[in-house]
């Protein structure tokens, strides 16, 4: 008979909800399909909607991004955890024999992938549309990386709450914006300046901000998870 | 191997448990019956740490409630009426994940054990949203003991299934006991229940109102028994 008292470790525990959330979606891509059709959806209609004006575009361009990137995300994030919770299996994780942390980390981490492939796929068409080459500098994919950590780290936390609600679909984006306002007001400051031309130097006070809230972000669940899937 | 003393579960200012008692010996098949409403899931999900007490003692496999909440975990199972397993996983994938969650250490051997026992091991490449109800509550105890574990609480685990797939969770059921575990299960089916529990505790009003044995009901069946101690 195997080892039944042995207790996984955190790391354990997380590789493993990550594997299984990306075997699942890679055979269902219902989560992924979601996000991105509405990404590409979203990139398209601002496209017709600037025309040619590329002044306004250039000025806009962060911020049509993160507005996709936000409401992407989102829609993942409220997709990801409805499949835990409608089948019980929220329950099946609950009852492992594991720090409740790794449920927040290996959740957020397969958010945090199902959102920068999405991310991949949109931002070389956002380039093409845009005929915007800057965003494939790599201090502007630090920052999207670093915004999207951010978001999805505090986004994984409050769909861990909103799931347990009948109101679940609407209470994510009312729970989530506030909150997040930090990392997208900060997000779109580096990006925008970015594309605009300026040095990493020249935008280190919102990626600091960046920073700041992804550390803060990481460590709250850790302490405060337990209790946030409570009854 | 369970101990509960003085229990209490409050939602607000409802209070679902009002200072139950509960003691289950190791090896036992304790059938939990009820209306619903009575506090059966409630008490069921406080025994599993799903759910936190409000006031009283909890001890499960020797360790108290919540403080302790891993090392119940780590030798408990639990099915209810939802299977707790991932529709676009495999059989296979879903048990070898568990295994995971659990740290076991030959996962492939158990998992095979595993399909083996709830006669599932044809089906084990197949998604498991392909499956029957009976199939994926079948899985679902296939789950649930993939750790071996040395307490089992079935939460209204015959719910949604057909007569030859409860028939087949029987056998399930009956195996599962039989290895020696010590089982809680609730359940409106009260011929199910007396065909397969060692004693019967009836919980109403957030207590138990009466208890009594398989030996016990010789010259009574467990209906007239239930609707007796509902009446009282």
């Amino acid at each position: 008979m195997t080892d039944k008292k042995s207790h996984p470790s955190l790391l354990g525990a997380t590789l493993a909800i990550v594997q299984k959330d990306l075997a699942a979606e890679f055979r269902s891509r219902e989560l992924f399909s979601a996000m991105l059709v509405f990404s590409l959806l979203v990139i398209i209609i601002f496209n017709f909607a600037l025309e040619l004006d590329i002044e306004v575009r250039r000025t806009v361009a962060a911020g049509v991004l993160w507005t996709t990137f936000a409401f992407a995300g989102t829609l993942g994030l409220n997709r990801s955890m409805a499949v835990e919770k409608d089948r019980g299996c929220m329950d099946g994780l609950l009852l492992a024999p594991v720090d409740r942390s790794a449920i927040f980390f290996g959740k957020a981490i397969s958010n945090l992938v199902f959102m920068l492939v999405v991310e991949a796929i949109v931002l070389p068409v956002y380039a093409v549309l845009y005929n915007e080459m800057r965003i494939f500098q790599p201090a502007f994919l630090g920052v999207v990386l670093l915004g999207s950590i951010g978001y999805i780290g505090v986004g994984t936390l409050l769909s861990t709450m909103s799931v347990q609600t009948r109101m679940r679909e609407v209470l994510l984006p009312i729970l989530l914006f506030p909150i997040t306002i930090p990392v997208l007001l900060a997000a779109v400051k580096a990006s925008g300046g970015l594309i605009a031309g300026a040095d990493l130097s020249e935008v280190m006070t919102p990626v600091t901000l960046l920073i700041f809230y992804d550390v803060v972000f990481t460590a709250l669940p850790y302490m405060i998870f337990d209790s946030v899937v409570e009854e | 191997m369970i101990e509960v003393r003085k229990l209490v579960k409050r939602f607000g200012l409802k209070s679902v448990l009002r200072g139950l008692d509960f003691t289950v010996q190791p090896g036992e098949f304790v059938a939990l019956l009820g209306p619903n409403g009575a506090g059966k899931t409630t008490f069921l999900r406080i025994l599993a740490s799903l759910s936190r007490p409000s006031l009283g003692e909890v001890r499960v496999a020797g360790y108290f409630l919540p403080k302790q909440a891993a090392e119940v975990r780590a030798r408990l199972g639990v099915v209810s009426h939802m299977p707790l397993l991932y529709p676009d996983l495999t059989a296979e994938e879903n048990l070898r994940f568990y295994a995971r969650m659990y740290g076991l250490a030959e996962q492939s051997a158990r998992v095979t054990e595993v399909l083996e026992m709830v006669g599932l091991e044809k089906r084990r490449s197949d998604l498991v949203r392909t499956f029957s109800r009976g199939m994926q509550q079948r899985l679902a105890i296939g789950r649930a003991v993939i750790h071996d574990p040395e307490v089992m609480l079935f939460d209204e685990p015959y719910t949604g299934l057909d007569q030859d797939a409860s028939e087949m969770l029987d056998e399930v059921l009956k195996s599962v006991a039989a290895r020696g575990r010590t089982v809680v299960m609730t359940s409106h089916d009260l011929a199910r229940a007396e065909d397969l529990a060692t004693r019967f505790d009836i919980l109403s009003r957030g207590v138990i109102a009466a208890s009594t044995t398989q030996a016990a009901l010789q010259d009574t069946n467990l209906l007239a028994y239930y609707k007796q101690a509902l009446a009282d």
